[in-house]
């Protein structure tokens, strides 16, 4: 068993996870109103709690001195995994409750296909995640639809961030090597089967919302092996810089 | 309570287990004071083992999260620790399970009816919402003020991850709803 495929697998689910939470985190105090706000909290605390999940789990393959605060805090850009999608701005409220309608609905799917997995600590990590994620992708649907079919403000708003987010979606459904790789070891993943069931979703949800699904053409990827857009530098430098100014410092 | 385990062979391990559920008891959620970690049903196994080495059984306790993300997870795992230390165990794994899933359905009756007496109102018995499904039609909950079943969603996410936002239309009271998972 090749266990370096699979802790890059975890590395990229967790990684997934922390910058979207973290990215939402943003938002906290900042919220369209006070309801909301917290409501975009709580998502980041669920999120950032798979992230925990899964990096523990990385960890304990890993072993050594390696932890889950070491493989948040101490990792630079290259060897994040994450999907270009959770790096970019969070822009308006429109690009991010698009955002995380499209993550959220690829989790759905992704996670009932992790709940069969062989490995038995990633089925129970989706297990658990999973009744979550509903929740969040419900949320971020009636968002969705809430502005595209609301004033003609909103609709452009949503519109503009159906534009600008599209292009970062195909990278979801693209494997990498050590993620193909990784079904060797019970990590069983039919990316084609999560594409089509992630399609049918966001079909409905746009057409509800009068936005017409955009065509598949070409599409960002990268982030899944290291290549990231300007901006997860940011972030890390930001989400990092505690440790790596009192390296080990608690309190 | 310190040292109340002294002559641990002087217990039967029925007794042992009740003793030590009676102890979990007292290990409150930080955020819900009024809940205990059994009445969330967080506590899914006690296992004690005897120590042919020394007189203290290892005990291992296997918790599970009501959310993943949950802060007060840590902060229970800690106080379990804390209550076993005091009573006199020495030999304490806490483990955690994520499968099968913490529900609400694991609450007992008598957390329910605690929280009602706090202000919170308890998850329903039968779960209705927890699908994707959007614009659905909302849950009656009742207003653990005044009773009445006329009350209307805030918003699903509230002041911590397990509970929803509700607003009483008849006493116009907003309270914290345990929504189902």
């Amino acid at each position: 068993m090749n266990t370096k495929n699979s802790i890059n697998y975890l590395l990229h689910l967790a990684d997934n996870a922390l910058i979207l939470g973290h990215r939402n985190s943003e938002w906290c105090g900042h919220g369209p109103v006070l309801e909301q706000d917290i409501a975009l909290s709580n998502i980041s605390l669920d999120l950032i709690g798979q992230a925990r999940n899964f990096y523990q789990y990385a960890a304990e393959m890993m072993g050594g001195n390696t932890t889950e605060d070491s493989l948040a805090y101490l990792r630079d850009v290259t060897e994040f995994k994450n999907n270009l999608l959770v790096e970019l701005p969070n822009g308006d409220w429109a690009q991010t409750v698009l955002r995380q309608f499209f993550f959220s609905a690829y989790q759905y799917f992704l996670f009932q296909e992790l709940m069969q997995s062989n490995d038995r600590q990633v089925a129970d990590i989706a297990e658990k995640s999973l009744k979550e994620v509903t929740y969040h992708l419900r949320w971020s649907s009636e968002w969705v639809i809430r502005l595209g079919d609301g004033t003609e403000e909103s609709n452009k708003r949503m519109l503009a961030a159906t534009d600008y987010l599209w292009n970062y979606t195909g990278e979801l459904f693209e494997a990498a090597a050590y993620e193909l790789q990784a079904a060797g070891n019970g990590i069983t993943i039919n990316q084609a089967g999560i594409k089509q069931q992630w399609e049918v979703k966001v079909k409905a949800v746009l057409a509800q919302a009068t936005i017409e699904m955009p065509k598949n053409e070409w599409m960002h990827a990268g982030g899944k092996q290291g290549q990231h857009t300007e901006h997860l530098g940011y972030i890390l430098a930001e989400m990092q810089f505690l440790q790596r100014a009192y390296p080990n410092a608690i309190w | 309570m310190t040292n109340k385990f002294e002559h641990i062979a002087d217990y039967s391990a029925d007794a042992l287990k009740k003793s030590i559920l009676d102890m979990l008891e007292t290990v409150t959620d930080p955020e819900i004071p009024v809940l205990s970690i059994i009445d969330l049903g967080i506590v899914r196994d006690l296992v004690i083992s005897p120590s042919p080495v020394n007189m203290h059984p290892t005990l291992e306790i296997v918790v599970t999260p009501t959310y993943t993300g949950c802060p007060a997870m840590d902060t229970i795992k800690m106080n379990i620790r804390l209550v076993l230390l005091q009573a006199g165990f020495k030999n304490i794994s806490i483990k955690q399970a994520l499968s099968p899933a913490w529900t609400t359905d694991w609450m007992s009756e008598k957390g329910k009816d605690k929280l009602r007496a706090y202000g919170i109102a308890p998850p329903q018995y039968k779960q209705a919402v927890c699908t994707p499904d959007i614009f659905q039609e909302e849950e009656a909950i009742q207003c653990p003020l005044c009773k009445s079943y006329h009350t209307a969603t805030v918003s699903q996410f509230g002041s911590t991850a397990c509970k929803a936002l509700y607003r009483c239309l008849d006493c116009k009271e907003p309270f914290d709803y345990f929504k189902c998972h």
